[in-house]
């Protein structure tokens, strides 16, 4: 794990999570987690369901209180100085939420008072153009679709102009054109300036976008890290093949997932592929489908968050299949 | 998507003046859009109360002195009214935007928890009055008014909507479903308002239920404002006044501490 970014006095970090955990009860949802987003970074959080990525969020913005520990936005306590850290952030819940009383307009000229501004009408067009919403000022958001409300979501987070954004599973249920569309915005809005945090499910957008990425398994962080070191964690080649008939047990030792007769085996490098097609001809095991790629953050994902052992045995496999082990 | 620049961040100067406006406007706006449930239909279920009762109970029951029993029962419809519609504004706006998930815009604003009270709170008694006055506005056909003492009319609408505005505060953050919230309703507000006295001068009662009459915060915001009306009392209005002052302060602590300590708000 890299040393988390040092941030100064005149350049404050934009989100700085010190030592915070969190307990319901008996359950741990965050233990001790430590992390530092620089301003201007584009940051991902990622981790399986019930990581306490949203609890950690939440508490990033007032939503929940930390059992221990410090959090602030641009050196602000969220806690003790809650007013100028909740003015310097914008947040995008996960869930779609609305509320089915007002406009699409109505919402974001409330939205623009609940944080003190007056008179942001010129601001608030310029979002809803950016958003593609400007048809639809007037309307009614129980009459917006579920892509509409996601971005009403997202032009709410930003009505006040918070030089801190993040963004829980923005994507999540949405077309491909909207999610496109939205990283579009996201990353104009990083290109300005703006820190962006966020959470998703789609590890190639994560990829894609963040320079940085903290992965949280069981409410700790085990791995903060730029994307490139990330990657470089996994080395090596991935082949996916589908075998007709039982490859030797060497082969099956590399397998480290099988589905549907489908067999995926982590190699060092592109030579071993060689090495693997041969050792299965000489099983006189043919090979119906095959695919060679490389490592990508799902494979760290996988790697750094689950349980199960990174490669399989050959009896395992046959068990699966159904076959005498 | 748009090709237009987008500006540099900056963090916006505020004014908390304009996000307490704000708040309170919204919900302000939030019962005005659906006035005809929110005022109209009040109206009407406190018309019909007083054609019904007023017709069926005016030879029957003793009130006061010199006061028939349909200009006697005005006052108290009007003022269950105002009541029960100030806490019918908070609790179902909270309980709404918490079920919807729309409130949290509103916790991820730099509001400060006096802010969030305060307007809430405001908004039910404006909504209280508003369906107070429909209601008086109405049911003055039916019988001769009378403004005794009126200052003492408006404080007791106002501290009394007042209180029932924090009630629906704590009501509408203590309820996580709507049936919950109806329970606090059904069977705390709505018996507490019709056995304050709205139909009735509890001088007409057993002495066992005057004295349980007594221990109803309920009673003191009706007698009083009926004292307005009449100049005429079941208690004196400063005993009234007292035990809402008390009422209103303990529904207002009760109702802050719930939003300083983010009580089911922040976990």
């Amino acid at each position: 794990m890299t040393t988390p970014l040092v941030a100064t006095a005149a350049t404050p970090a934009a989100i700085a999570v010190r030592t915070v955990s969190k307990r319901y009860g008996n359950l741990t949802a965050l233990a001790d987690v430590d992390l530092v987003v620089a301003q201007g970074e584009f940051f991902g959080l990622l981790g399986p369901n019930g990581a306490g990525k949203t609890t950690l969020i939440s508490i990033i913005a007032g939503l929940a209180r930390a059992s221990s520990g410090r959090v602030t936005i641009l050196g602000h306590d969220v806690v003790d100085d809650y007013r100028a850290a909740r003015l310097a952030l914008g947040v995008v819940p996960q869930e779609l939420t609305y509320d089915p009383f007002f406009s699409v307009r109505e919402t974001l000229r409330f939205q623009s008072g609940y944080f003190g501004l007056d008179g942001n009408d010129a601001w608030i067009d310029e979002v809803l153009h950016h958003l593609g919403l400007t048809e639809k000022a007037h309307v009614n958001t129980r009459a917006l679709s579920g892509g509409m409300k996601r971005r009403l979501m997202v032009a709410q987070a930003l009505v006040h102009k918070p030089p801190v954004i993040v963004l829980d599973e923005p994507t999540a249920g949405v077309d491909v054109e909207l999610r496109q569309t939205l990283w579009d915005f996201i990353q104009r809005l990083n290109r300005e300036g703006h820190t962006i945090v966020l959470t998703t499910h789609y590890l190639e957008e994560a990829q894609a976008l963040c320079g940085r990425i903290a992965m949280l398994k069981a409410g700790r962080i085990v791995a903060l890290d730029t994307t490139r070191a990330l990657l470089a964690r996994v080395a090596g080649v991935q082949l996916t093949m589908r075998p007709r008939g039982m490859p030797p047990a060497a082969v099956l030792a590399r397998v480290i997932e099988q589905r549907d007769g489908v067999l995926t085996l982590r190699l060092n490098d592109a030579a071993e592929v060689t090495q693997i097609l041969a050792e299965c001809a000489g099983a006189g095991c043919a090979i119906d489908e095959l695919e060679v790629g490389t490592a990508d953050l799902e494979d760290v994902f996988l790697q750094l968050t689950s349980d199960a052992p990174a490669s399989r045995s050959a009896a395992a496999i046959r068990a699966a299949d159904g076959m005498p082990a | 998507m748009s090709a237009l620049p987008l500006p540099a961040p900056v963090v916006a100067a505020s004014s908390p003046a304009v996000s307490f406006r704000t708040l309170l406007t919204k919900e302000l706006l939030r019962f005005w859009k659906v006035s005809f449930q929110t005022i109209a239909a009040p109206v009407l279920t406190a018309v019909l109360y007083l054609l019904v009762f007023g017709q069926v109970l005016r030879d029957h029951v003793q009130v006061f002195p010199g006061v028939g029993y349909v200009s006697f029962l005005i006052p108290g419809l009007v003022m269950m009214s105002v009541l029960q519609n100030a806490f019918a504004n908070a609790s179902s706006s909270l309980i709404q935007s918490k079920i919807m998930g729309s409130l949290v815009f509103v916790l991820v604003a730099p509001f400060s928890h006096a802010q969030i009270f305060g307007a809430y709170v405001l908004a039910s008694i404006v909504r209280g009055l508003v369906v107070g006055v429909g209601v008086f506005a109405v049911a003055v056909w039916f019988g001769p008014p009378a403004f005794a003492a009126p200052l003492w009319i408006l404080v007791f609408a106002v501290a009394g909507s007042a209180m029932m505005g924090a009630l629906g505060v704590i009501a509408g953050i203590w309820a996580d479903k709507f049936d919950q919230l109806a329970a606090f309703q059904n069977f705390l507000i709505m018996p507490a308002t019709f056995l304050s006295g709205v139909f009735y001068s509890v001088h007409g009662l057993p002495p066992f239920w005057q004295r349980v009459s007594h221990f109803n915060p309920f009673f003191y915001m009706i007698d009083g404002f009926r004292y307005g009306f009449f100049a005429q009392s079941d208690v004196s209005p400063w005993v009234s006044l007292a035990v809402v002052a008390v009422a209103v302060a303990l529904s207002f602590a009760v109702a802050l501490a719930m939003l300083a300590r983010g009580y089911k708000l922040r976990h």
